[in-house]
């Protein structure tokens, strides 16, 4: 059962919603109707007069260089209409651009999209044909003949960073805290956060846990693959229809790959079937667009496959961690040291700066130190996954805290709150925290029926785990338009995945004190409203949330003024409550003021924001697990995330996003994973073979909301998206611990994995030969 | 993909023919779950396909007091509703429960399962502990192949070109008959088989005797292997855990594995005797009655 836990200053009114008639209730979401009858247009619906069909030649090596390509076999085949390659594209300089995203070195982004001199991972893109089918299209690249010159592959962190490694990109030197190394290397940067004193605080400890783990590629896993559709006009100007969490970032980057102003491309979003971060990157938009005005201007639709998304797209990084923590006899924590291995892929870019900040957020530490290294293999170019970074080091923390705890006697919930952030603290790097909800979680954990409830049987453990997410604030843009029937257009940019749409209506619907049926919210191109960073980092329910109070703010204030002219009294003497302006005797309700002030002028309102205040998210989760001692599979029994969520604004969505983000660090903790061969080619690019958590996989996922409100918003609204896939893996791997007694140092926790650290531990603990082993 | 010929013949002589004009380039086709995910993936050229499901006798299911003949081309889907089938081989349905979903096993058929050869295939261990005999047809006429031996390498088979499989063969259950097939996956539904294991017994009239035993593997070698030494080590044992102890040690000795990304050598080995007992013990409790087909259907993960 989903609970709500009430926090912090508001009235709770006699309808539980903290006095709010819009915000907490659950309505109909705008977009739900054609989701559900399959009306709804996703990428690679879009279909127009004269499509022509893409398709992109991928490399079958891992690290190779290109000695040539020849096309003229593909070109002849009849219904061939453009090829493209690298040898398209302009050139792209070593120059670094912030596209919204955090800073982008130009050539890797345009090296990316078409390999130039060297395919850098399995599956990078190396040519792309149009034809008057797709199956034409297919049979031309089979056509087109590559000479590659193999090398041999990087695919690891030690592979990356061992004497004699080979090198993927020859420009590249170390950045090391801003200095620039002088040696080839595939060592991207390095960076440290400290602070207090790690030795003294070391040598003050009582107990000192120190580990090392290993994490595995991953994929984002979104339903809907990459599609797109360009259309290059005759006069220059460009269209791309694409799926994304962020038109005007697909604007930026495209628009810098092809070295064209923004003002001649607009980027319109289809509905999104899924990013958590993998559909900020272009890939094959670019392709598209050159293809487009290669073809003689016809419209150019290029669909990826699964295989094409599992090989080229997303993932987010494998990793190495180390981290030791040590504990005062109390249990207070004097001293902690992570080291952060993070694979970037084949360009740099790992999330290891995010992760840094993760690490040990929950925590108060007075002496820390943590590292930071980002190492380019021959993998897919790392991209975000809902808290880039974070799961990673969380399950490598999460599993030394347990420890610890366990060492000690504690129990780890009273662990966790003793050592608990708390407002004033400090995140690794330094930021300071403003009012956090971090030990709420906890406290909401261990006072949850789950927690206190006894777990019996052989083979079963149960696991807690805390995890930390900055959030993001970034800019937005929103108009309103009032319609003389009473009704509101919303326009906004930000791509609706969770259900922002709603979210964002309902907080206009709430500032002009109108129904939430009477806003009508729609996501818009990048020509028709202002810039609007991505859906990304839990930021659009707060940011473009944010625009739309101001909306109705604007809007109220507006009517208020036209009113006060009309009835021919001062603007202060006009009040509006309760959906009714007035003044004397004079009254109006909303519905007949929004068409008695355009009588004479029309109204709308725009708003552009950019808040720096954003809110961080904490939680902490409690699962039960099974293991099956015989064949290492573990199932889960039972799972409960507690979250502070600000304040909920449409909780069943904020529901699903803690459910979901759960549901995907399952997956992460038992199954997925991306199995190469020792050449460096990707073996398991099928949903039949990354093994994601299936319906029959997941127990219902308990919910309680613990509603701390971030102060800096007029709703106390903070992101809700991330933070909840933090904790999964160390609660599971806690969870197992607790089951079997093996503690495991590496994820996936597959029955593979798994029943060889019991067999490990097994012969470890009788000294007897491992089963199987023959 | 390229264009394809599409021939649907409505008689086993028909499709021998139209297999014959193919010259090499045509492959039959039942459920096509194998075969044309195969040739979109490009792992497959053809110029022709063969549809035999509008031929009477791959679509029959006969059963009577001699046994069951079932056409190759039968879907799980109407196995599965078979009430004469679910009474007389309910371990049967093990496996068309568990290959795909719903709508997969609307297509998919046992004889397209076998034919597909993979050394994973769900059906096919079930198959060897049924002592099913398989009915083919082809241009030289007609012959019958024990279904342990049709397999011969991954995606190979005893088929000749032009061949196909008309029809499998299953003997009457005798008395005190229980079967089971078990498989192994990391997650609970949509995967292929780590191991598969398939085992049927025959008991005394009291229940407490094995009189005769089959047990098959199933990815753990290039073909599913039939363990004889496993069912031979059964009979005359009472029905113990000892005793399926040491079948399961025979069939984890007889598994020779490799490590791919769906498992590795030591786990497949280990599974190997560990699916082997506990598919075992279902198969007693069947062939004593105490177990249901729906209880089954629940533990492989299908109720």
């Amino acid at each position: 059962m989903a609970s709500t836990k009430q926090n912090g200053t508001a009235n709770l009114a006699a309808n539980g919603r903290n006095g709010y008639k819009v915000i907490g209730t659950r309505p109909v979401r705008p977009d739900g109707v054609d989701k559900v009858t399959g009306r709804a247009i996703y990428a690679a619906d879009v279909q127009m007069t004269g499509l022509l069909h893409g398709h992109v030649l991928r490399s079958p090596h891992a690290h190779a260089r290109i000695r040539s390509i020849d096309t003229s076999k593909a070109e002849a085949l009849p219904g061939v209409r453009a090829i493209v390659t690298a040898a398209d594209l302009p050139v792209a300089e070593d120059k670094i651009e912030d596209l919204g995203e955090g800073a982008i070195n130009l050539k890797y982004l345009s090296d990316n999209i078409l390999a130039h001199e060297k395919a850098l991972y399995h599956g990078h893109a190396v040519a792309g044909v149009a034809a008057v089918n797709p199956h034409i299209a297919e049979e031309a690249a089979a056509l087109i003949e590559v000479d590659y010159e193999p090398l041999p592959p990087v695919m690891t962190v030690d592979d990356a960073l061992a004497d004699d490694a080979p090198i993927l990109l020859e420009t590249l030197r170390t950045d090391s805290m801003g200095e620039i190394g002088s040696e080839q290397t595939n060592l991207a940067s390095f960076f440290r956060h400290q602070r207090g004193d790690l030795e003294a605080g070391f040598a003050d400890a009582e107990l000192v846990v120190d580990r090392t783990f290993r994490t595995e590629t991953v994929h984002q896993g979104y339903i809907e693959p990459h599609a797109a559709t360009a259309m290059y006009s005759a006069d220059g100007q460009i269209t791309i229809w694409t799926s994304t969490q962020g038109s005007f970032a697909v604007r930026g980057q495209v628009c810098e790959i092809l070295q064209i102003p923004v003002s001649r491309l607009k980027v319109v979003p289809t509905e999104i079937g899924g990013g958590f971060g993998g559909k900020i990157n272009v890939y094959v938009e670019p392709v598209a667009v050159l293809l487009s005005q290669k073809a003689g201007h016809e419209p150019v639709k290029i669909v990826m496959s699964r295989a094409d998304v599992l090989a080229a797209t997303g993932p987010t990084s494998g990793s190495n961690i180390r981290v030791k923590i040590g504990v005062d006899s109390k249990g207070k924590i004097s001293a902690a040291l992570a080291e952060l291995f993070y694979e970037a892929g084949a360009y740099p870019g790992s999330p290891v700066g995010a992760a840094a900040n993760v690490s040990l957020a929950p925590y108060a530490i007075d002496n820390l130190q943590v590292d930071g290294y980002d190492i380019i293999v021959n993998r897919p170019r790392s991209a975000a996954y809902r808290a880039p970074g974070g799961t990673n080091v969380a399950f490598a923390v999460e599993s030394v805290v347990d420890e610890l705890a366990e060492e000690l006697g504690m129990d780890p919930a009273e662990f966790r709150i003793l050592n608990g952030a708390k407002e004033n603290d400090r995140r690794p790097d330094g930021v300071q925290y403003a009012r956090i909800g971090q030990i709420e979680t906890v406290e909401a954990i261990k006072e949850s029926e789950h927690y206190r409830s006894p777990l019996e049987g052989n083979y079963r453990g149960r696991g807690i785990a805390s995890g930390y997410w900055n959030n993001w604030g970034g800019q937005s843009s929103a108009t309103a338009v009032l319609n003389p029937d009473g009704t509101v257009n919303l326009n906004e940019a930000s791509t609706d995945i969770g259900g922002t749409r709603a979210s964002i209506a309902m907080q206009l619907a709430e500032a002009m004190d109108i129904d939430y049926e009477q806003v009508k919210a729609r996501v818009v191109d990048t020509d028709t409203v202002s810039y609007n960073d991505v859906t990304g980092g839990s930021r659009t329910t707060f940011a473009t949330g944010l625009a739309a109070y101001n909306l109705g703010q604007q809007l109220k204030k507006e009517m208020k003024r036209r009113l006060a002219e009309h009835w021919d009294v001062e603007r202060s003497e006009v009040s509006y409550e309760d959906g009714v302006f007035s003044a004397g005797d004079e009254s109006l309700p909303f519905v007949e003021a929004a068409g008695l002030v355009q009588r004479e002028e029309p109204l709308m309102a725009s708003s552009t924001v950019h808040p720096q205040d954003f809110g961080p998210g904490f939680s902490t989760q409690c699962v039960d697990v099974e293991v099956d001692p015989e064949t290492g599979k573990i199932t889960i029994l039972r799972y409960t995330i507690a979250q502070d969520v600000g304040k909920a604004i449409h909780p069943s969505y904020v529901e699903g996003q803690m459910q979901g983000g759960v549901a995907q660090g399952i997956g992460w903790a038992i199954n997925e994973e991306y199995i190469y061969d020792d050449e460096g080619h990707l073996l398991n690019a099928s949903l039949l073979d990354y093994r994601m958590p299936t319906a029959l996989d997941l127990p219902m996922i308990d919910t309680i909301m613990v509603e701390v409100p971030h102060p800096a918003h007029p709703y106390g609204v903070r992101g809700v998206g991330e933070v909840n896939i933090v904790p999964p893996a160390g609660a599971v791997a806690n969870a197992v611990y607790q089951a079997t007694g093996v503690r495991m140092d590496k994820l996936p926790i597959s029955p593979a994995n798994l029943l060889e650290a019991m067999w490990a531990k097994q012969a470890e603990d009788a000294a007897e030969p491992v089963p199987g082993d023959d | 993909m390229q264009a394809i010929d599409f021939v649907a013949p409505t008689s086993v002589d028909e499709a021998i023919s139209a297999l014959a004009a193919g010259s090499g380039m045509a492959r039959p086709l039942s459920g096509g779950t194998d075969l044309i995910a195969q040739l979109q993936e490009g792992r497959l050229a053809l110029d022709t396909v063969v549809d035999l499901k509008r031929i009477p006798e791959l679509m029959a299911i006969s059963i009577n007091s001699d046994g069951l003949t079932l056409g190759a081309s039968v879907s799980c889907h109407s196995i599965n509703n078979s009430q004469a089938i679910r009474d007389a081989y309910p371990a049967l349905i093990d496996s068309t429960h568990l290959i795909g979903g719903t709508q997969i096993q609307g297509r998919a058929s046992l004889g397209g399962n076998l034919c597909n050869s993979s050394p994973a295939a769900d059906s096919i261990p079930n198959l060897i502990a049924h002592s099913v005999t398989c009915h083919i047809a082809g241009p030289s006429g007609r012959r019958t192949v024990p279904v342990e031996e049709f397999c011969t390498a991954p995606g190979r088979n005893v088929l000749e070109n032009g061949e196909f499989l008309v029809a499998l063969e299953f003997p009457a259950p005798p008395a005190n008959f229980g079967a089971a097939y078990l498989r192994f996956i990391p997650r609970n539904e949509m995967d292929i088989a780590v191991v598969g294991a398939g085992a049927s017994v025959v008991l005394s009239d009291d229940g407490s005797t094995i009189q005769s035993a089959r047990v098959s593997i199933g990815a753990v070698a290039p073909t599913p292997l039939f363990v004889q030494e496993a069912g031979d080590a059964l009979a005359g044992q009472p029905v113990s855990e000892e005793t399926l102890a040491k079948a399961a040690d025979l069939a984890r000795d007889a598994a020779r594995p490799i490590s791919d990304m769906r498992g590795t050598i030591p786990q497949r080995k280990h599974l190997s005797g560990v699916l082997t007992q506990r598919a075992l013990r279902i198969a007693i409790d069947r062939a004593r009655g105490t177990k249901t087909v729906d209880e089954l259907g629940r533990l492989n993960g299908h109720g």
